[in-house]
């Protein structure tokens, strides 16, 4: 039987396979025999797995994944090409002001997707100006179309979740659109359209993710809104409270500032918490430079919705004491993310949580070994939609397929989409410090200017980039820290130089490409030790 | 010999040692210089401003000849002058026009009908950039106390420079060292009226007319980047290719590049070669071609015909063999150290033979040199997996091996090529072609499957490959790739996506975008 043959190619394969071969060849149909092949092989510990789930094969499926977001999908897909029958349950309930969306979970609806399309709208504007300047003979006093706009975002969503429907299609995962809570360990209970419906796992695993976090404040709940409605809001923001300093705020004011609207950030204590705080410093000052306020230390009171529809946000300064006021037309609340546990009655499973998160270990197991969790959900990891992705695949890989590969947390790049995008990969230079102490690290830094700023006279004054790195031996790159133009294209890459084990002389006989930004990682030459000027002087030798 | 200052340390050469020279004060050098440059383009003064660092009394001539038309410039080489800087600022100036259009898409009410650009305006705009680097760059000099001389430098015997002075008097001076980075100009085709009627890229960023319909011969990067950014500033550019497109690239990915341009209706005269130009009564240049696979031969009608044939060293004014320095066709042959045969005379940058032609090449190589001789620094230029990006519309950019290259050099059975499609979330809204974004891994077949090549087809290339070229000098292998988390939504992200590959016959396009 050709079965027999393949799994034992499959035995002394590598990643690298898993993904050639098993997408392409692995039979849907054949599953159950794929199960009795199993118990002739060998023995690792997903392996193991495997033959129980098999030898008690009394389940409706083998694999539930509760959440049909980016890992839970990535989870599922993975299981299913590796021979596992799988459903996977998503349910989304409507925001206070009634926006809702389809699958993909958060990325695709209300988060990465639509807010890369609002920032490029942003930039193209900026574009209309600079194309001014190298010449083209545009008119500037141009305009956003907000419900243009809008249209065209939403529709983009809504062809990728169509495409994500066929692709679940495809791959036969079989999809469930209702909410679902646990009955026992074994047992989730179903609120469909249609009415309640049990279903029973060997395995389940959690990506339900999270959702915005509203304040505790009179009108919150009525008045504001969040990401999850501003990406679909059918009239112009307007002048625009953006309550939270967290990336997520600093994205919508920079997209809503760059499409003309008038954004006030409200910061309560730090920008860019969790982030390098002289880069937060940074982003906060060339957004400030663009002309968006930051109110600091203040914290929001109450909204109130005047006559004329617009609202009322009294808010007080925590240092002062201070109590103020000023209208908007649109309060964003962007002041954190929760995770969704509150309908999963994961007691009734005896699934342990943290605030309102699941903690896992290192093969993102719950404290009942049957029960997984993957994507924002999860206790204290970075919540990214490619870590979502990858930590989702390789559960499935372990779970099903021939693999022992865990997850890998450590040096995760991300970026955020402020007009100027700030990315970083690795340690943060307080992280830094904390870990090895300020002795025994090093930063090199240095402003730069990008060669196509010169023309349209763009300023350049929070163009910077540092690597952290270990001060003797092999000096050794700790993080990466980039403020500038398609920040994320640039880090991206020394993300994998960072996993590859990057050091400070690698990056330094590393030929530059030029005329680029990102060559300016391979120009570092000055250490804030040195006390030197980090402004550059010449461009081009 | 070398008078000793205080070594005022501001780069990070942490691991470089520092050799203590002989502390003795000399009474009187037995040379005028420690150091001459020739040449002031990115190589010559990074070596110059390096040298100077370290103590050495460097002085650096530098002196540009007028093209055939008569386009002269400043200081600072090539790349500032009429090569990167220019170029990019014109490949700048096309993706702003392309950007208009997708604003309108995205929702500004911006009037793209018709938009055009002004072609005056965009010259005056890149020239007056270009000047503020040149004056930069004197300023540069003058801080740094390289001296400059702005005049052609010759060798008089292996330590002696003859130069004319600004007065028109000869001088000579003696150097212990000699740098030759005098880089290299673009090759005129011997054909009638190649010098007379054509242009080069030392003449389109300071073109005073439009260039209207224009005949670019050639095929490299630097005829590739010029027709795009015609038509991307809205005039007619053909590409007329004698034998194939990026000779040296990867052969599957300069077909993409090509067949992207074509896409753009960039027009592609195959297996041809000029015969002659000629200028008609209106003023247009009429130019004879033959297609050498058909040997039939073909006139049409140009506005502007630009060589793009490829460059020569400048050896010609240098007198080398009054030094006894060998050269091999018009470059100078140097070892791993950037010596000639001639042991204090070095060379760097493009007008090496052999080596990448590139700006930060030439930069780095010539700063290592001013290391090793006057810092005592023993670290050689390592010319292996330098990255470089073809300023393309869509943009190709690379690192390490070719396809070819890896087969030829591992065997076709040891290499692993993965590869794949992609779509660039912002593409979809003003659905811009994603028919040749496309990007590929070339790896070996076994163990963590080392990385050999990069290869990126799409938006910003040069910005997504830096970091892996880092990497690639790290030791990249598949393995890790494969588990560095994807930044989301960038294309760079693609990389760290790839599954399929060529040896599985499975189709590369992609199905998802975000699981």
């Amino acid at each position: 039987m050709s079965l027999t043959l393949w799994n034992s190619r499959f035995s002394v394969t590598l990643l690298r396979q898993h993904t050639t071969i098993f997408t392409s060849a692995a039979p849907i149909t054949a599953a159950h025999s794929l199960h009795y092949n199993y118990t002739f092989s060998t023995n690792s510990k997903s392996q193991q797995r495997r033959n129980l789930a098999t030898t008690t094969s009394n389940y409706d499926y083998d694999l539930v994944v509760i959440g049909g977001g980016s890992g839970g999908l990535a989870c599922a897909k993975e299981a299913v090409a590796n021979g596992a029958r799988v459903a996977c349950l998503d349910f989304v309930k409507p925001t206070p002001t009634g926006t809702k969306w389809g699958i993909g979970g958060t990325c695709v609806n209300v988060g990465c997707i639509p807010k890369k399309l609002m920032h490029q709208a942003s930039l193209l504007g900026e574009s209309v100006h600079e194309a001014a300047a190298y010449g083209w003979n545009v008119d500037e006093k141009i305009k956003p179309d907000w419900n243009k706009l809008v249209t065209s975002v939403q529709n983009h969503i809504k062809s990728v979740n169509w495409v994500t429907r066929i692709d679940m299609r495809d791959k036969k995962v079989e999809y469930i659109n209702g909410l679902g809570s646990f009955v026992d360990s074994h047992t989730l209970s179903a609120k469909l359209k249609s009415g309640d419906r049990t279903i029973t796992a060997q395995t389940f695993v959690i990506a339900v993710g999270g959702r915005p976090r509203y304040p505790n404040i009179p009108g919150a709940v009525e008045y504001g809104i969040t990401s999850d409605d501003i990406f679909s809001l059918d009239r112009e923001p307007g002048k625009t409270l953006v309550v939270g300093a967290g990336y997520i705020g600093l994205e919508c004011a920079g997209f809503l500032k760059g499409l003309g609207y008038e954004p006030t950030v409200m910061v309560r204590s730090i920008v860019l918490r969790g982030f390098d705080q002289q880069m937060a410093g940074l982003v906060a000052a060339s957004m400030e430079e663009r002309g968006i306020p930051f109110l600091h230390k203040t914290v929001p009171l109450s909204v109130e919705k005047q006559a004329d529809g617009r609202l009322l946000v009294k808010y007080e300064n925590t240092e002062t004491g201070e109590v103020a006021s000023d209208v908007f037309d649109t309060v964003l609340w962007a002041i954190g993310r929760k995770g969704l546990v509150e309908d999963l009655n994961l007691q009734n499973a005896g699934v342990l949580v943290q605030k309102d998160k699941i903690p896992v270990d290192s093969e993102e197991t719950t404290n009942v070994p049957h029960i997984y969790a993957v994507g924002d959900i999860i206790y204290g990891k970075p919540e990214l939609t490619p870590v979502a992705v990858l930590a989702g695949r390789l559960l499935a890989r372990r779970l099903y397929g021939d693999s022992d590969l865990r997850m890998d947390y450590a040096d995760v790049a991300t970026t955020v989409f402020t007009p100027l995008e700030y990315a970083c990969v690795g340690l943060s230079e307080e992280d830094a410090v904390k870990a090895h102490g300020a002795d025994e690290i090093e930063v090199f830094h240095g402003y730069y200017k990008p060669t196509e700023f010169f023309i349209p006279q763009k300023s350049v004054r929070y163009c910077y980039v540092k690597a952290v790195a270990q001060r003797s031996g092999e000096q050794r790159v700790y993080g990466l820290h980039y403020l500038g133009p398609v920040a994320g294209e640039v880090i991206q890459g020394f993300a994998a130089a960072l996993k590859s084990g990057l050091t400070i002389p690698t990056l330094m006989n590393t030929v530059g490409i030029h005329p680029t930004t990102a060559e300016e990682f391979t120009r570092l030459s000055i250490t804030k030790r040195s006390g030197l000027d980090p402004t550059p002087a010449s461009c081009c030798s | 010999m070398l008078h000793l200052k205080l070594l005022k340390k501001s780069s990070a050469l942490s691991n470089c040692k520092f050799l203590v020279r002989s502390t003795s004060s000399v009474t009187k050098p037995k040379y005028d210089y420690d150091l001459v440059v020739l040449g002031g383009g990115s190589g010559g003064l990074a070596c110059a401003k390096e040298a100077v660092e370290y103590g050495a009394r460097v002085l650096c001539l530098d002196y540009v000849k007028p093209t055939p038309v008569g386009t002269t410039w400043g200081i600072g080489g090539t790349c500032v002058n009429v090569g990167c800087i220019p170029k990019k600022l014109m490949h700048q100036a096309c993706l702003l026009g392309e950007a208009v259009h997708e604003a309108v898409a995205y929702g500004w009410n911006v009037n793209a009908q018709n938009i055009k650009p002004d072609w005056k305006k965009l010259i005056k705009s890149v020239q007056n950039h270009i000047k503020s680097v040149n004056w930069v760059t004197r300023v540069d000099l003058r801080d740094k106390k390289v001296e400059y001389v702005n005049s052609m430098g010759s060798f008089v015997d292996a330590h002696t420079i003859d130069y004319k002075t600004k007065q028109g008097e000869r001088r000579q001076l003696t150097a212990e060292h000699v740098v030759v980075a005098v880089g290299g100009r673009p090759r005129y085709p011997s054909i009638p009226g190649a010098t007379q009627f054509g242009i080069t890229s030392d003449d389109i960023f300071s073109y005073e007319k439009e260039p209207g319909r224009t005949l670019v011969v050639g095929a490299g990067y630097v005829g590739l980047e010029c027709a795009c950014f015609l038509k991307g500033l809205g005039y007619e550019p053909t590409v007329m290719v004698r034998s194939i497109v990026l000779r040296g690239f990867d052969r599957q990915m300069s077909e993409l590049v090509a067949a992207m341009m074509s896409e753009r209706g960039i027009r592609f005269v195959d297996t041809s070669i000029p015969t002659a130009v000629e200028r008609m009564p209106n003023g247009c240049l009429l130019v004879k071609h033959l297609n050498t696979a058909t040997e039939q031969e073909g006139s049409d009608v140009y506005d502007t015909v630009l060589w793009a044939i490829g460059r020569k060293g400048l050896i010609d004014d240098l007198n080398l063999q009054a030094a006894g320095v060998a050269t091999k066709n018009d470059k100078i042959v140097v070892d791993h150290t950037e010596a000639t045969n001639v042991p204090h005379i070095y060379a760097v940058g493009d007008i090496i033979y052999g080596r990448p032609e590139l700006t930060p090449v030439a930069i780095l190589s010539g700063r290592l040199l001013a290391r090793r001789l006057f810092a005592g620094s023993t670290q050689l230029m390592d010319y292996t997996d330098v990255a470089t990006t073809v300023f393309t519309p869509l943009e190709y950019a690379c690192v390490g091996m070719s396809e070819e290259m890896a087969i030829e050099s591992r065997g076709a059975e040891n290499i692993e090529v993965f590869h794949g499609y992609y779509k660039p979330t912002e593409f979809f809204i003003p659905q811009k072609s994603v028919r040749h974004c496309y990007l590929k891994a070339v790896a070996e077949v076994t163990g963590d499957q080392k990385i050999l090549g990069l290869h990126y087809l799409g938006p910003v290339a040069g910005e997504v490959i830096q970091g892996f070229a880092a990497a690639l000098k790290s030791g990249l292998t598949v393995k890790t790739l494969l588990n560095t988390v994807g930044i989301h939504p960038t294309t760079a992200e693609e990389f760290t996506r790839l599954s399929i590959t060529k040896r599985s016959g499975r189709d590369p396009t992609p199905a998802s975008c975000c699981s």
